[in-house]
């Protein structure tokens, strides 16, 4: 067994070592009737490399990768090129296969990347401070709300009709646990703006997505106003962090916690992930911020060094009293954003975000010259909704037939609305003129 | 012949690496890296990209105002920048990581090349099913491992981590006593006192109030104090139980302390942190568990990755199953896989969703990847010698170290404090280890045991590993005993000495700042 590296006989002078005749000695404590003898039935035994890298190799010629053709799929996960580096970075073993830096003498590696990471997500949001990752995006808004509530002392939280519907869903979820309300506002492609006169003096917080599942951007500047008015927070809410390149962030609208999905940055599709959630707030509210933080220091020689801090939020420390159960987060995704980041630089990035909203703006030309189409979404960066008079599954799978993955069909996220004939399509660096021109014919023999 | 004969050889001179000084900051190998804003700037990049055309903008207005101003690097630069960085770190891979509860064991390498495949790693989650079959049955397949070796009907794969998995179950947990019109007023959840800090903030995440619940001096719950807390039963909501429990033993009276939970009208979560003790010997399933997650970045060897991403599969008994959340996959007649995505028809009794998408794919990819080079033989194996390790570490030790129980462990040996001298400290052997090479064992953990040392060598170690560990920490354990106290000072020999932890967290700096105009111009 090529991961084991006791011997036969190395275990049975450690059995003699020890006082024992056999491992079973060590599971006399299992009640009788659940000690298992013999092996596990109804599983295959071991196997070499080859026979099991043959076994996956299979399952993963069953699926259609996003490079293998003109791919427009979007809607809180983004196909963008990750530069070779990055992936060479985090295989570093170092990185890889350490812990949660708990000893920080031997974890300087691992904490001065989380500080690189945290100074980056508070400049990429425009905010004062960002912790060290949270699961994902969808998680991270609950977390926000939930915090909001507790920074507030008050019970209602009111989401906005733009809402992805799985971030909606985990965000209610966990709310109505802790005995919180959750409001909706309806369905809307352009509703962000709703928001303004939704807080009343109950109103813990009001959550925004900018740019929202439907792709439209909104400055929430006047949401965050009158929230504020009413005592309320305001939590901005946003899928893809290459569009804070270019759109309005979360610091400048005035939002006073910010939760966001980072995969856009470093991290490949992963069919929904490992990802890493976003997660920044104003200075004054630190102390309610779920997750890790790390923080300067020095060290007994007085040389600069970091530490995991703030520790008294945390369940290892507080238990019941924690300010939210994570443990384990997102650590090497938070390496691979950080890296690309750094990569890219600010002007990198800029650029990065001005070349992705120029495909989608060449996708919507070429789409909405065809007739029978019609774009829904006002304002966007990188993705749009648009309508075609006929049923989004038969649409997307005739475009299938013709090697386009054209988006995705609305009726998937929403399927008690009416958006039965409406898609989401998503367009980044990674699409090219060709993708575009395919597309477009594509669907006009289709409509 | 060597290089070394082209030239003059070398030869040793007398002189201590602690007394030299270096001007760079380096110390030989270990390279000085500042922080990544000191080195780049914002117009550095280290990427080629098109220029933009000028497209007139539709963002509406709302554009960002004032730049990132964030610092970039070239590839080389940043290839440097951060292969330094991972120089200061242990890890696995560099030596035995005997983290009590952490499960840190070797990461095979085909994990790695097999997430990769573009087939795993460049698949979105909301592309059409058809086009994802063979994703769709690796998370069926991966869920009947999961199911089999437990010995538990239903899985749900969405959980993050192992905390997250927690929460799926102890939301499982609340949904079911809804059903039953008692989810006002079954809100007390007994937690033992030696359990893991993310058991009590999850039951509090999910509304629940937290009883606790006494250890006897065997290191098990304690019999009686758990029946007198089940005085009263019409407000039990259920209990949280690690087994093998964190002070690496069985709970002797796990099927009687199910059955009383039963019988309270409560359900049973069972946190499966460490479940590498007895995966292939033992399943759940049959000790009365009514859900658990399991850490696929423990027991099935996925990278922990400085902190992450795990993942936390959680599988629910008979009685829980119907409330397990959405997404998940099911096989239709026709052979086809399908996600079941809205809780309706199939999942009309689910507590929801609790996450974006379908869960951590690239670690399911790692996971079954590893259960199939092990096989069902193979992980019978994995736990019998992750305790023969650990039990091979307490009885080489217990002459220099206090066991904090009597009798064999499971996967990891517990110590307290006791030998140690007055004014040495647990915290003084963890750092002392350091400088002998060796991350330390979890310390002051579990909170039942005074100056907690939990140490989990797991099965990837050979003997010859875990005797110049045993070595090692028996020499400091000698030192201890004898109140040294050079021990104080250690480590020595890391890229840092002990960090001030209390200044850190008395004015938090957070994040880098630009040096203030005043000071750069008087430089």
């Amino acid at each position: 067994m090529r991961y084991l590296p006791l011997t036969p006989d190395d275990r049975s002078r450690m059995l003699a070592a020890i006082g024992a005749k056999s491992a079973d000695d060590f599971y006399t404590d299992v009640p009788k009737a659940a000690r298992l003898k013999a092996k596990i039935a109804g599983l295959p035994d071991h196997q070499g490399e080859l026979a099991v890298e043959r076994h996956m190799t299979k399952l993963a010629a069953k699926n259609r990768a996003a490079s293998a053709g003109p791919f427009f799929v979007g809607c809180g996960a983004y196909k963008h090129h990750v530069p070779a580096s990055v992936d060479m970075i985090i295989q570093r073993s170092e990185f890889l296969t350490s812990y949660t830096p708990y000893q920080p003498e031997i974890a300087q590696g691992t904490l001065q990347t989380l500080f690189e990471f945290q100074t980056q997500v508070a400049a990429l949001t425009a905010m004062d401070v960002a912790n060290a990752s949270m699961y994902d995006g969808s998680t991270a808004c609950a977390e926000a709300a939930v915090m909001a509530a507790r920074v507030t002392k008050r019970k209602k939280i009111i989401l906005s009709g733009g809402m992805h519907p799985h971030y909606a869903a985990a965000t209610r979820l966990l709310c109505e646990a802790q005995g919180l309300t959750v409001a909706q506002l309806p369905v809307a492609i352009d509703g962000e703006g709703a928001l303004a006169s939704a807080a009343d003096g109950e109103t813990a917080c009001v959550i925004g997505q900018s740019p929202n599942v439907f792709g439209t951007v909104t400055d929430l500047s006047g949401v965050a106003k009158s929230a504020h008015e009413k005592g309320a927070l305001l939590v901005s809410v946003f899928t893809e962090a290459v569009s804070l390149g270019l759109v309005i962030p979360p610091g400048e609208m005035g939002a006073d916690i910010t939760a966001g999905e980072g995969q856009s940055i470093g991290n490949s599709l992963n069919f929904g992930g490992p990802y890493v959630g976003l997660f920044a707030c104003r200075e004054k509210l630190v102390r309610q911020m779920p997750g890790r933080l790390c923080g300067e220091t020095v060290d007994a020689d007085g040389n600069r060094g970091f530490v995991l801090t703030l520790s008294t939020r945390e369940q290892h420390i507080r238990r019941d009293k924690a300010t939210s159960n994570i443990c384990t987060n997102a650590g090497l995704c938070a390496l691979a954003f950080t890296a690309h980041m750094t990569l890219l630089g600010g002007k990198g990035l800029k650029q990065l975000a001005e070349l992705n909203h120029e495909a989608a703006c060449e996708l919507a030309d070429a789409l909405g010259a065809l007739k029978g189409v019609e774009i829904l979404t006002p304002r966007f960066f990188n993705e749009f909704a648009f309508r075609t008079q006929v049923d989004a599954e038969a649409v997307l799978a005739m475009l299938d037939e013709a090697g386009v993955v054209g988006g995705v069909r609305a009726s998937r996220l929403f399927p008690d609305g009416h958006m039965g004939d409406v898609i989401i399509a998503a367009a980044t660096e990674c699409t090219t003129a060709d993708d575009i021109a395919a597309y477009a014919a594509a669907l006009k023999e289709i409509i | 012949m060597s290089m070394q004969t082209q030239g003059r050889p070398t030869a040793p001179q007398a002189a201590s690496a602690s007394t030299i000084e270096t001007i760079s900051g380096s110390r030989g190998l270990l390279q000085h890296e500042d922080l990544l804003f000191e080195i780049g700037t914002p117009e550095t990049t280290g990427v080629d990209l098109p220029a933009p055309k000028g497209v007139k903008s539709r963002l509406g207005g709302a554009v960002r105002k004032v730049e990132t101003g964030l610092a970039g690097l070239s590839e080389p630069q940043a290839v440097r920048h951060y292969m330094r960085l991972s120089q200061k770190n242990y890890a696995i891979d560099l030596g035995l990581f005997p983290l009590g509860s952490c499960t840190m064991k070797h990461n095979p390498r085909l994990n790695e090349k097999m997430a990769r495949l573009p087939g795993f790693a460049d698949i979105h989650p909301l592309q059409p099913q058809a086009t994802v079959q063979g994703a769709l049955e690796l998370i069926d397949q991966l869920a009947t491992w999961l199911k089999t070796l437990t010995g538990m009907p239903a899985v749900a794969m969405s959980p993050k981590a192992g905390a997250h998995g927690e929460l799926c179950g102890m939301l499982a947990i609340r949904q079911a006593l809804i059903a039953r019109g008692e989810g006002e007023t079954r809100k007390r959840v007994l937690v033992p006192e030696s359990a893991h800090g993310t058991n009590p903030a999850t039951a509090v995440q999910c509304g629940f109030i937290v009883d606790e619940i006494k250890a006897n001096k065997r290191g098990r719950v304690d019999m009686e104090d758990l029946k007198s807390k089940l005085a009263r039963t019409d407000d039990i909501a259920g209990i949280m139980l690690t087994n093998p429990n964190t002070c690496g033993l069985f709970e002797t009276d796990i099927k009687e302390i199910a059955g009383l939970i039963h019988k309270a009208g409560g359900y049973f979560y069972c946190d499966g942190a460490n479940f590498n003790a007895i995966v292939g010997r033992v399943r759940p399933g049959d000790l009365g568990v009514d859900a658990m997650h399991i850490n696929l970045h423990k027991t099935f060897s996925t990278p922990h990755g400085g902190g992450g991403p795990g993942s936390g599969p959680t599988v629910f008994s008979d009685a829980l199953a119907p409330y397990a959340p959405v997404p998940f996959v099911v096989k239709d007649e026709d052979g086809l896989f399908r996600l079941v995505e809205q809780t309706e028809g199939d999942a009309k009794d689910s507590f929801g969703r609790m996450v974006a998408f379908h869960g951590q794919m690239g670690m399911f990819v790692r996971a079954l990847t590893y259960m199939l080079s092990h096989g069902a033989d193979g992980l019978k194996q994995v736990a019998e010698d992750a305790v023969l390790n650990a039990n091979y570490i307490q009885a080489r030790l217990k002459h220099v170290m206090t066991p904090a129980f009597e009798g064999f462990c499971m996967h990891e040996a517990l110590f307290s404090d006791a030998f140690t001298a007055d004014g040495i400290e647990t915290i003084d052997i963890a750092k002392a280890l350091i400088d002998e090479g060796y991350h330390p064992m979890t310390m002051y953990f579990p909170l039942v045991v005074h100056g907690a040392m939990l140490i989990e060598p797991t099965e990837t170690e050979s003997k010859a590993e875990l005797d110049r560990f045993c070595d090692a920490l028996e020499s400091i354990a000698r030192r201890a005993a004898q109140g040294d106290e050079t021990l104080k000072g250690a480590p020595y020999l890391a890229p840092a000495k002990r960090l001030d932890e209390t200044r850190a967290a008395r004015k938090p700096v957070l994040k880098w700042s630009p040096p203030e105009p005043e000071k750069i111009a008087a430089e």
